[in-house]
């Protein structure tokens, strides 16, 4: 059975999204990677995709909802490596990530985790 | 076969009466046009499309301009809707051209077969077919040339209004010049996602100075670019909004929301350049 692995950095969630989706695949990322968050404590997830090259309504969808997930169970998110056409189609889609962040590639997409999550525990801890 | 023979032949005893006619025709007033042709080069013309005409009348029974016989006369017709075209002619004008030689041809018939009112509506009938779809072929041709012409024009315009300008390094721009369809936002967008990628780049810059209106559909336009760029990681500034446009869009109801706006280029690269961390200042 394949599977998209998903590896812990740290504070962070990694997943490296290798091989063309389908749609139990990405409902199979959906269910692990939320249940990962939450028993890792992550504070930040950085998907990667730039082998994605092929979406479609459904794996769209999914994908921004993966992403508002992972934002729900507070870890931010980071969408790295998307495709010229893969854009092109979600937009086309309606799916524009609202409130997603997105980098180039996945160096970028760490140095944006790194910042973010810097600036989380910079903050005064709650009365 | 053999009435069709007679016809040709005819045709072929009276041809300088008909020609002489017809040349009358065309340079009568109103129809020749000595700003766009010669006498002698309309007379050529003339000459040998009557000279193909009478082979493949005398060649096929039918008269049927996809035969084999026709091609020379459709080849002939062809070259000449299509200079016509370019030229600078009218569509009635290059029909004319067949048309006009129904004068003389018709009075032909009526004074060989005044006698004989059943064959010369036969033979008036079967010319009339004959001209007129050869004159629907001019029309059809010229039209088909222009359509061409337009076309290659459409192709050169999209190739030439859509470079992607590498400002810095990270920053690329794109000036955008005439009127945004779907098609050209279509390869506007493919453009820039694909130097996005090239130049690496996190801040682009979509000028819009070159734009004369922005109305729902083109601001429609311009946000999905915004979006495809944001999801491949780069911030996307649209600069060169002019008080005009900027006042019918808001009319319009549509809003950059959440979308960086700058009034001028200068404006956006300098902010651009400000995200990836550099700063314009003046020499000492």
């Amino acid at each position: 059975m394949e599977q998209i692995p998903i590896l812990k950095l740290g504070k962070f969630l990694l997943v490296t999204i290798q091989v063309d989706m389908h749609d139990q695949l990405a409902l199979r990322l959906q269910d692990e990677l939320t249940n990962r968050i939450v028993k890792e404590n992550a504070k930040g997830v950085l998907i990667d995709i730039s082998a994605l090259e092929i979406v479609d309504s459904f794996i769209g969808r999914t994908l921004a909802n993966i992403a508002a997930m992972a934002r729900i169970l507070d870890a931010e998110t980071v969408v790295v490596g998307m495709q010229p056409a893969v854009a092109i189609t979600m937009v086309e889609l309606g799916l524009s990530l609202p409130g997603v962040r997105t980098a180039l590639n996945v160096e970028r997409g760490m140095e944006i985790l790194s910042s973010l999550v810097q600036v989380d525990s910079d903050a005064p801890p709650p009365a | 076969m053999e009435k069709q023979k007679s016809i040709v032949s005819l045709l072929k005893a009276k041809q300088d009466t008909i020609l002489q006619e017809w040349e009358k025709e065309q340079f009568s007033a109103g129809k020749f046009r000595a700003d766009l042709i010669s006498p002698d080069e309309l007379k050529q013309q003339m000459r040998d499309f009557w000279d193909s005409l009478l082979k493949a009348l005398g060649q096929e029974e039918r008269v049927d301009l996809s035969d084999e016989g026709w091609k020379p006369v459709r080849s002939l017709l062809t070259e000449l809707s299509k200079s016509r075209a370019k030229l600078g002619f009218t569509p009635s004008e290059t029909a004319l051209f067949v048309f006009s030689l129904k004068k003389p041809i018709f009075q032909l018939i009526q004074d060989t077969f005044q006698n004989d009112p059943a064959r010369l509506q036969k033979e008036l009938w079967d010319l009339n077919t004959l001209l007129d779809s050869l004159g629907l072929f001019t029309t059809e041709t010229y039209i088909r040339s222009k359509e061409e012409i337009i076309r290659r024009q459409q192709e050169e315009m999209l190739e030439l209004s859509t470079p992607v300008v590498k400002i810095w390094e990270q920053i690329v721009a794109v000036p955008l010049i005439g009127t945004l369809d779907s098609a050209r936002t279509q390869t506007v967008m493919e453009n820039l996602l694909q130097e996005i990628v090239a130049a690496s780049a996190t801040v682009a810059i979509i000028d819009i100075t070159g734009v004369p209106t922005v109305d729902t559909l083109v601001a429609q336009h311009l946000i999905k670019t915004v979006s495809a760029a944001r999801l491949m990681g780069a911030e996307c500034i649209i600069s060169g909004i002019r008080p005009q446009i900027a006042q019918t869009m808001i009319h319009l109801g549509v809003s950059f929301q959440d979308i960086t706006t700058k009034a001028t280029l200068a404006e956006a690269i300098k902010y651009g350049l400000s995200q990836v961390g550099y700063r314009i200042s003046k020499m000492e």
